[in-house]
């Protein structure tokens, strides 16, 4: 077995420079809780990992003068659920990532981590979808910005390129008169792996939708941005009508897998009542925004 | 290859150790470093008998890679009792027989620690959640729930 080489560069440069030139596996390294099981596994054998902790953009939240957030890529769970203004604004978001494992994995996970690691069940990525967050990555040609849900391609994998290291999250300004939500079904009450995973970001004018989007999560190799869904809501006052179409918006969009956590008939079912619910948490947030 | 030179902090004192880039926090906790009040349980981060804090804040040992040490505070459970006095919970949990084989009661301790430093007055339903990554096959968890409940009010009354 080939040695493993650990690096904890100071800088975004230094970072990208040593992991776009690792000759074999090289892995990024933010809070470990799927990298470390899965050496320990076997299932990956990285020869090189990057500790992209140490620099201090992946790790800080920034507020913006017009409103927007900006979420390191390594930011833990913890920490979001301890930022009282970004979890005021984007309650979806930080519930989605706060539903990652224990108190002992919140003080790791990270939403950089859950989205590279690329599960179409990750918790985190169908809130970021709803809330239209972009992804700001860097590699050897520099930087880009990308909507988060162009980065899964697939279970396990992404679109970055080799050498692509994805440095932050932002969640736009927002406006008025909005709310997010994001619920899961899972069979047990806490930790376990979701069976379907909805968030709902959505905008009010006196009662009447005028923005929104969906994401679903474990019901497709990756997490859905839903636009039939979130069309069926915008113009309306989210009735039962609306609502049962954006249900079935979600259903349609489905394609996913029957395993020992759900069938496809399931999921396909389940998919359309997280949406309704969340919709429905999401425009009481918005009410009182 | 050469071994990765570490200084840390542990439970106040300066350490350094030696390790290999793939080694957990908990490997060198409990092999070089002696102390082996941390338990590794799954390895996989699942029941929570490696808890330490790491800057303040309560991880997996098994799910921290040695290295990552480097220049910062790492508490555990040996330093939990000062001298010859234990913790509150540590006395608490013999008080009320919160604990039967122990192997899950280091990781307890911790993790309950971290919350009333943070929380000194939760409710049941925010120890239960607090507290479910510390996996416990033996006491059935009422036991030790009620015992962080009673600590806390304990100590709640003590700074009164």
């Amino acid at each position: 077995m080939t040695e493993v080489q650990y690096v904890a560069p100071g800088t975004l440069d230094e970072a990208v420079r040593v992991f776009a030139s690792a000759s074999g596996a090289a892995r990024i390294l933010a809070g470990g809780t799927d990298l470390l099981v899965q050496m320990r596994s076997g299932a990956v054998r990285p020869g090189l990992i990057v500790d992209i902790k140490k620099i201090a953009e992946m790790t800080a939240i920034e507020q913006g003068a017009d409103g927007s957030f900006r979420i390191g890529a390594a930011v833990s769970g913890a920490a979001l659920r301890e930022h009282a203004k970004l979890k005021a604004i984007w309650p979806g978001v930080v519930e989605a990532a706060n539903l990652i494992g224990s108190t002992q994995i919140q003080g790791r996970a990270s939403a950089g981590g859950n989205l590279c690691n690329a599960s179409p069940a990750g918790d985190s990525v169908p809130a970021m979808v709803a809330a239209a967050a972009t992804v700001t990555v860097q590699g050897p040609n520099g930087r880009r910005q990308l909507a988060v849900e162009k980065v899964p391609a697939g279970p396990g994998r992404t679109t970055l390129a080799k050498g692509e290291i994805v440095v932050s999250f932002t969640l736009p300004p927002r406006p008025k008169g909005s709310g997010d939500a994001y619920l899961r079904m899972i069979p047990r009450t806490e930790m376990d792996i979701a069976v379907v995973g909805c968030g709902v970001s959505l905008t009010l004018d006196k009662g009447t939708c005028t923005a929104a989007r969906v994401g679903l999560g474990a019901v497709a190799p990756t997490v859905l941005l839903v636009e039939d869904a979130a069309k069926a809501l915008i113009g309306s006052k989210l009735d039962a009508a609306a609502l049962d179409k954006a249900a079935n918006a979600c259903r349609a969009a489905c394609r996913p897998i029957d395993d020992k956590r759900g069938t496809i008939a399931y999921r396909t079912q389940i998919a359309g009542v997280l949406l309704k619910r969340a919709a429905t948490i999401a425009a009481e947030r918005a009410g009182r925004s | 290859m050469a071994k990765l030179h570490v200084s840390t902090t542990i439970n106040g004192e300066p350490h350094e150790f030696l390790c290999d880039a793939e080694q957990s926090l908990l490997d060198v906790l409990r092999g070089p470093l002696g102390l082996t009040g941390s338990k590794e349980g799954c390895a996989s981060g699942d029941c929570g008998a490696c808890s330490v804090t790491v800057d303040g804040r309560l991880v997996c040992s098994c799910l921290v890679l040695a290295p990552e040490a480097e220049g910062k505070s790492i508490n555990t459970i040996e330093g939990m009792a000062t001298s010859d006095q234990l913790h509150p919970l540590q006395q608490k949990f013999l008080e009320m027989a919160a604990l039967q084989c122990g192997i899950c009661t280091p990781g307890v301790l911790m993790a309950a620690k971290s919350l009333l430093d943070r929380n000194p007055d939760p409710t049941e339903h925010e120890v239960r959640f607090w507290l479910a990554g510390n996996l416990c096959r033996c006491t059935g968890y009422d036991k030790i729930v009620r015992a962080v409940m009673e600590t806390a009010k304990d100590m709640r009354e003590a700074v009164r």
